[in-house]
């Protein structure tokens, strides 16, 4: 016998408690499958439907009322939320009549149900914050008229690069007069400078990403720098690198993290002597924008025989990077002991920097950094980046926006006069409503030397379903249904590589022709105009001082 | 367009001069200003050359108040000059008070200092007395330093002229560099006025500077006490001069480099093509992005004029040995010099540098490309 409480259905959750209701249309649907076999959650599913039809029978004409009793198949989603639909809408990409769509659903309740068996919900993706960011409120509003002309984006020449490294100060540099002549002092230490696209990809490892993924990643970062002469730099994540790639001469192109876990990191120090060019810098990850304090976790089905090689591991089992450098006391210890050694390795022809979250403490990092000879540049991470997984409430309630961070961290630069000496790099929320090269531009004009972008090339070279309404952020499950975030062959063989290499030297060249059109009318083409702030307005009196930029209306 | 006209000359010249030069390339200044600087003094600061000249503007109070604080500080007035004050018919300028040209025995307690200590007291001393007048506009300083004259007013610059009694009893010296000042999105003010000038470096410009912000920015926090003002955004071309040349140590022809540097693949055509990147790099927020042509001299009397690639009309010097032009337009040569041989004018080009040494002798023009000079005498 059914309890009542069974019965009445009481303690299940209505469809209006999810993110995501699934539209079906009964009349459209050919009942082929295709949406129950693809949905990465289940969250739909087969179902027969008892309907009871009245209609009218016509005897010996007469009209009389009749029921029949029809079982028709109909695609039902499933009120359960450990199937909850993310709203991917993969069901629709696949049905051939557009009989299914998901739709969001602004009233839905569900962080009140998600933490099952105490466990708190997890997720990738980015903070779900669909608010427009500081970033899209800025303006560029000093356009050159009249009394300097402003330049013509198509016409002029343009200097669209940054330099990541440490540059030494006019007085430290290493010359000696002859004569008229300034000369370079023989034997004296320079510390390696790369001069590079302003806009990174930032780090996302092998193993977040799928084979193809990554791939596409890199040799569209490959064909950008050798045939389109935009030199585009792309962090490794943490996870090392391919074997074949570390001894490749477009290792030049990449820059491998170092973070907590140190995986791969066995693999790149013993195939330094086989090394035939350094790497374009080398990445210290102390923190992460998208999950401050938090560390990293490669989930055990995610580790695969090319990840286990790679990483240096065995295969399915759990990769966890802690929370913070286990080995390090304190900054000084970590600046001294990381940056000097790893930068050894590679006698010392690789600039080596840090990557932090952005965080209110971030000023004494940077203020640290700044007394360190060896300490090539510093990434900011802010909160509107992105992660491959956390816990939800890292992602939407943890972190520091982007834009007060780095202008604080630039302002702080000029005070002690080394604005030009360390290179600031920002990240978290570039390109999250899809302006990529504005918002490159006004961080650049606050005080970046140049910024990184994660999930944008997601979305814009692998059509990442993700967004800030929750939608899809699977990426933590293996079940990514793009193919981008995942090691399941039957996944990632959705993706085709190639293609992403396409998309991803679209991008840059597009990207290029708007950063152009944006300094063209400021008047700004010899130089990146970094720290410009005075081509920067914005509606808002208190962002405008906050920034310390101009207040317009 | 500001307007620029400068003299470099083996006699002394008049100021006039100058100014006339201005009001004929009229057609491309508002005629909200005329600012000089005069280097290398006649007549009766002839005999004056070791004492600093404080050039201002004074209140009564202003004047009182400077005299008191330079009292105090132990400065000994010598010498004092005033314009012959013209007003009247045609002459649009407003007096502002007491236009002063002062000059002083360093005090007791300096005299034998370093000329180091000397300059810091006299730049520190100029910075204090503008602070001084900067609440109630009792006051405006310009320069302090020996042999030199700074005057500055709103007005026509020809009107100025007049009403300085230019015309009359003019101020003559070996080089002369006049502004006539066009406001552009920054207010009339007169620290906003060229030419600027520190510690013997004095540079004028024209054309806007976009990258003024990042420029500033990087010279303020050079932790040297006279990069300060910055009510235009052509300061900055003069404490970059002495930065490069002053506090680095640097020739003057990588002052060229510093503000206008080479494309990387043509540093190889230069004997210091290593240096090039070096300082590309270390100097990388001193680089201007245009479109300017500056003129400016040396503590030792060298006048130069260059601009960036972006300068439509590039700048023209012109004149005879012993006596140069320079000037942003051509119909100012022809005011000044209209006897000179014109095919000898030098209309440079974008990596070119013209140098005037002291004494007027001969030009010499630099190629930044290649580093060679020529020089025409």
């Amino acid at each position: 016998m059914e309890s009542a409480q069974r019965l009445d259905h009481n303690s299940e959750l209505s469809l209006l408690e999810f993110p995501y209701i699934i539209r079906w249309r009964e009349d459209r649907c050919s009942r082929c499958g295709r949406c129950t076999a693809v949905c990465p959650t289940r969250a739909i599913e087969a179902s027969v439907m008892a309907q009871r039809l009245v209609h009218t029978d016509t005897e010996g004409g007469t009209l009389l009322p009749a029921t029949i009793r029809r079982v028709s198949t109909v695609i039902r989603q499933v009120n359960d939320i450990d199937h909850h639909c993310v709203g991917c809408g993969t069901c629709s990409l696949v049905c051939p009549n557009m009989a299914i769509m998901p739709e969001y659903n602004p009233r839905h309740k569900f962080l009140f149900h998600k933490n099952r068996g105490g466990v708190p919900y997890a997720r990738g993706g980015r903070r779900n914050d669909p608010a427009t960011s500081t970033l899209d409120k800025l303006k560029f509003t000093r356009i050159s008229m009249l009394t300097d002309p402003s330049l013509d984006a198509g016409r002029h020449e343009f200097y669209i690069r940054t330099l990541m490294g440490r540059n030494l100060s006019a007085e430290a540099l290493p010359l000696e007069r002859q004569g008229d002549l300034l000369l370079p002092r023989p034997g004296a230490f320079i510390p390696p400078v790369r001069e590079i696209f302003p806009i990174r990809i930032g780090g996302m490892s092998i193993g977040a990403l799928s084979p193809p993924m990554w791939e596409g990643l890199a040799m569209g970062v490959a064909y950008l720098n050798e045939v389109e002469n935009i030199p585009v730099v792309m962090c490794s994540g943490e996870g090392g690198l391919p074997p074949r790639l570390l001894k490749s001469r477009y290792l030049k192109y990449f820059i491998p993290q170092i973070a907590s876990g140190y995986f791969g990191w066995d693999e790149i120090i013993h195939a330094l002597p086989e090394m035939i060019e350094d790497p374009a810098a080398i990445e210290i990850k102390y923190g992460q924008g998208a999950k401050p304090g938090d560390g990293g976790l490669l989930m055990a089905y995610k580790v695969l025989k090319l990840i286990a090689k790679i990483r240096g591991v065995p295969m399915y089992v759990d990769l966890a990077s802690p929370p913070t450098h286990q080995t390090k006391y304190s900054i000084e210890e970590a600046v001294a002991k990381m940056i000097q050694s790893v930068s050894m390795a590679w006698g010392f022809r690789v600039p080596v920097y840090p990557k932090i979250s952005g965080t209110k403490t971030a000023l004494a990092v940077l203020n640290n950094l700044a007394r360190h000879p060896y300490a090539a540049a510093l990434t900011i991470d802010g909160e509107d980046g992105a992660t491959g997984a956390a816990y939800n409430v890292s992602m939407d309630k943890m972190g520091h926006p982007i834009a007060s961070n780095l202008r604080d961290c630039y302002l702080e630069l000029v005070k002690s006069g080394k604005q030009n000496e360390l290179p600031l790099f920002a990240a978290g929320g570039v390109g999250k409503e899809a302006n990529l090269a504005a918002n490159a531009a006004a961080l650049i004009l606050l005080g970046a030397s140049g910024v990184d972008i994660g999930k944008y090339i997601m979305q814009a070279a692998a059509e990442c379903y993700g967004d800030e309404h929750n939608r899809c952020n699977l990426c933590n499950l293996g079940r990514c249904p793009r193919g981008i975030t995942t090691q399941d062959p039957r996944l990632y063989r959705r993706l085709d590589a190639d293609r992403v290499a396409q998309r991803v030297v679209d991008i840059f060249k597009s990207a290029e022709t708007e950063l152009k059109k944006i300094f063209a009318p400021m008047g700004r083409s010899t130089q990146l105009p970094i720290g410009m702030a005075d081509g920067l307005g914005v509606g808002d009196q208190a962002i405008a001082d906050r920034l310390q930029i101009s207040y317009v209306c | 367009m500001c307007r620029l006209s400068a003299i470099s000359s083996a006699e002394y010249t008049s100021v006039m001069d100058a100014v006339m030069a201005l009001d004929t390339m009229k057609e491309g200044h508002d005629g909200s200003g005329l600012g000089v600087t005069l280097k290398d003094l006649g007549g009766e600061f002839e005999h004056l050359k070791e004492y600093p000249i404080l050039s201002g503007i004074y209140s009564d109070a202003g004047r009182r108040r400077t005299d008191e604080y330079m009292e105090r500080c132990g400065f000994k007035a010598k010498f004092t000059w005033e314009p012959r004050i013209t007003e009247g018919a045609g002459i649009n300028v407003q007096r502002r008070g007491h236009y002063l040209a002062t000059a002083y025995q360093f005090p007791d307690h300096y005299r034998d200092r370093p000329w180091s200590e000397q300059e810091e007291l006299l730049t520190r001393t100029r910075l204090e007395l503008r602070r001084q007048g900067t609440d109630d506009d009792s006051l405006y300083v310009f320069s302090f330093w020996p042999d030199t004259i700074t005057l500055k007013e709103v007005g026509d610059p020809l009107e100025v002229g007049r009403f300085f009694g230019f015309e009359q009893a003019p101020l003559t010296a070996r080089v002369v560099l006049a502004q006539g000042r066009q406001n552009t999105n920054y207010s009339i003010q007169l620290y906003a006025c060229h030419p600027f000038f520190l510690q013997g470096y004095c540079t004028m410009t024209n054309g806007e500077n976009t990258a003024f912000v990042p420029n500033r920015d990087f010279l303020a926090s050079r932790g040297f006490y006279g990069y300060h003002g910055y009510d235009s955004d052509s300061e900055v071309f003069c404490h970059t001069l002495h930065y490069s040349h002053h506090q680095l140590g640097y020739p003057l022809t990588y002052f060229k480099d510093v503000i206008t540097p080479l494309k990387d693949a043509e540093f190889a055509g230069r004997p210091d093509g290593a240096t090039l990147g070096l300082l590309k790099r270390s100097l990388r927020q001193l680089c201007i992005d245009g479109p300017n042509c500056t003129i400016g001299f040396l503590p030792d009397n060298t006048v130069f004029l260059t601009h960036d690639s972006k300068k439509l009309r590039p700048g023209i010097v012109g004149g005879k040995t012993g006596h140069y032009g320079l000037m942003s337009e051509e119909c100012g040569l022809d005011q000044v010099l209209p006897r000179r041989q014109r095919q000898d004018d030098i209309i440079p080009m974008r990596y070119e540098l013209v140098i005037i040494p002291p004494g007027a002798q001969e030009v010499q023009v630099w190629n930044q490309r290649n580093g060679s000079i020529t020089t025409v005498s």
